[in-house]
């Protein structure tokens, strides 16, 4: 031995790097971006631009105002704002994706902390505010392009317009289509079919969400590598299988029922890319189990519950306020004894005993 | 004379900057975000809030010798109760606009924990006078706190500024065509603890900014003192 270092711990360090992890996840979202663009035309994916820069920008600019270190090279705001591209209809205007980015980077993110310490993954967060704040133009649901006469860079006309786009516009999601069937009584996949549904040609009011095999792409991809955590998506998607099955276990299009819930609104898309935010997720087995068991329950009560469609947002972003609590649920700690219960309460109750005898006089008096 | 001119200066002023009830107890929270879509609301609750505070304030200063000590807090809540009800017929009579806007948070003023925190922290205590300028001074604040956050809400949320309508005379307050562009979130609750929490920040932040300039002040006047300390010794040494 020549040298010995003397430093104190960590000992050892990992390769990666917020920025690498960061690289990871843009890479996984990229089938999901073409995918994108090749179902819903150029706009979309300018729109998605336009959020990747608003995020990018606004982090900078909170960074200089505050006068703190500068972080958007670490790549998280292009990942929030990637994500959140995706998620926005295909027509809106403009001041959309710029307005959400602002809420996602300086409220969500950098109000609380910055990277790490927001208290709910940003572009959901952004998402369900644009919802509720134009309720309009954010549930609009938009027609793919391909296979149709409507050329590929003709949403442009809608980045001024606060009307829905109409040549644009149908009712005819397949999660839409679930909620009239359970009123009629048919089958879900009367107008849409699965190979539509994994292709992604089929009508959305979140643009990145509706190729399943590009989102599975990018999910596998991120499994591999080793970002995300396996429990989680796996966890989620279960649950809303098996809850989905008890759900219409009544009706006799059981199958069908599952494959819709399954392939057909922004379930995939949540499950990898949303749900395993690291600092809105827990970490330990037991937080993780409940932690998606909730996110599954809570999608499938809001979709056949509630007047929306679509409730993976909503589950998403109620969980990862809940995750806090959720890391409080400790397991024992490495090196520390098990706790045997019983015999510290033998133990309380004979030192109870013994006061007790010491205060009434006891045999020493 | 003057020293408790001061005095009664900052009675006044402490309910409306040092402490106030909205921004920095963080008290009365609920009739806040309830009424706070509106800025028409607003002004109508911060009156209300404000007259109760005062009324009640001189009645409890009044009586805060003969008020038993065990049974404090009911007495409180009825001489509050009575000035509320008194209220509540008069708006129901003369502004029945502002009375149904207010809707149920005008029977709860009762419980509004503004009101009773002055009554138990300051007009048990103190004069008459002083707790009836600690009353304007805590009602301005609570109005001038829920006003600035309807008017957020209400520009952002409906588009428009001030929108009324009081005895006959309406006034829709609408800007241009602003309404087709605003954000809807701002007239739900949501909007409102996100309005609440942005303005508490900004307050913070301003005064946090003035403490530390008036720290920077000090440490400024301390150097000029002992530079001139300094001087002092050097011309005696050379005297």
């Amino acid at each position: 031995m020549t040298r010995m270092v003397v430093s104190t711990s960590p000992h050892i360090t990992s390769k990666s790097t917020t920025q690498k992890i960061m690289l990871d996840v843009i890479i996984a979202l990229l089938p999901a971006l073409i995918a994108t663009v090749v179902i819903f035309g150029v706009y979309p994916l300018f729109l998605t631009l336009l959020c990747i820069e608003s995020c990018v920008f606004f982090e900078y600019i909170f960074n200089r105002i505050r006068k703190k270190e500068q972080t958007i090279k670490d790549l998280s705001a292009v990942v929030t704002g990637l994500i959140l591209g995706l998620n926005l209809p295909g027509t809106v205007p403009i001041w959309v994706p710029i307005v959400g980015s602002a809420f996602a980077i300086i409220i969500v993110k950098m109000l609380f902390g910055g990277i790490g310490k927001n208290f709910a993954n940003p572009a959901m967060a952004a998402r369900v505010f644009l919802v509720l704040a134009w309720a309009g133009l954010m549930t609009q649901k938009t027609n793919p392009v391909i296979g149709t006469d409507i050329g590929y860079f003709s949403f442009f006309n809608y980045a001024f317009s606060i009307n829905p786009g109409l040549d644009a516009v149908s009712s005819a999601t397949p999660l839409g289509l679930v909620k009239a069937t359970i009123e009629t009584g048919g089958s879900p996949l009367q107008s849409v079919n699965v190979l539509s549904m994994l292709l992604g040609t089929t009508a959305s009011s979140a643009v990145g969400e509706t190729c399943a095999i590009a989102i599975l792409i990018g999910g596998v991809y991120l499994l591999c590598r080793k970002v995300i955590d396996w429990r989680i998506p796996t966890f989620y998607i279960a649950t809303v299988v098996v809850f989905t099955a008890l759900i219409y276990s009544k009706s006799q299009y059981v199958g069908e029922y599952i494959l819709t819930y399954l392939l057909g609104g922004g379930l995939l898309f949540g499950a990898f890319f949303m749900a395993t935010d690291y600092a809105t997720s827990p970490k330990s087995w037991i937080g993780v189990t409940i932690y998606g068991i909730g996110l599954g329950v809570l999608t499938v009560v809001f979709r056949r519950f509630s007047s929306m469609p679509e409730g993976v947002s909503y589950s998403i972003l109620l969980m990862n306020i809940l995750t806090p609590l959720l890391e409080k649920i400790k397991t024992r700690p490495y090196g520390v004894p098990k706790r045997n219960i019983a015999k510290e309460i033998g133990e309380k109750f004979k030192a109870r005993s013994k006061k007790k005898v010491a205060a009434e006089g006891g045999e020493n008096g | 004379m003057g020293k408790s001119n001061n005095k009664l200066g900052s009675v006044f002023t402490n309910g409306i900057i040092a402490s106030n009830p909205v921004l920095k107890l963080v008290l009365g929270t609920c009739p806040t975000l309830a009424v706070s879509v509106s800025a028409f609301g607003a002004l109508g609750m911060g009156i209300a809030v404000t007259f109760v505070l005062v009324c009640s304030n001189i009645m409890i200063s009044l009586l805060r010798n003969v008020i038993p000590d065990k049974v404090r807090i009911p007495a409180f809540i009825l001489i509050i109760a009575t000035f509320v009800t008194l209220l509540q017929m008069l708006l129901q009579k003369f502004v029945p606009a502002l009375y149904d806007v207010l809707g149920i948070y005008l029977p709860l003023i009762v419980v509004n924990c503004i009101i009773l925190a002055r009554a138990e922290a300051f007009a048990s205590q103190n004069p008459v006078g002083d707790s009836a300028l600690d009353g304007l001074g805590m009602g301005l604040g609570y109005t001038l706190a829920v006003l600035i956050m309807a008017i957020i809400r209400e520009f952002l949320g409906a588009g428009s500024f001030f929108a009324f309508d009081f005895m006959g005379f309406s006034y829709s307050g609408e800007i241009g065509n602003l309404p087709d562009y605003a954000l809807n979130i701002f007239t739900l609750p949501a909007g409102g603890f996100l309005t609440f929490g942005i303005l508490i920040a900004v307050v913070n932040q301003i005064s946090m900014n003035n403490e530390e300039k008036k720290k920077n002040k000090a440490k400024r006047d301390a150097k000029k003192i002992e530079k001139a300390k300094k001087d002092l010794d050097k011309e005696e040494v050379a005297a």
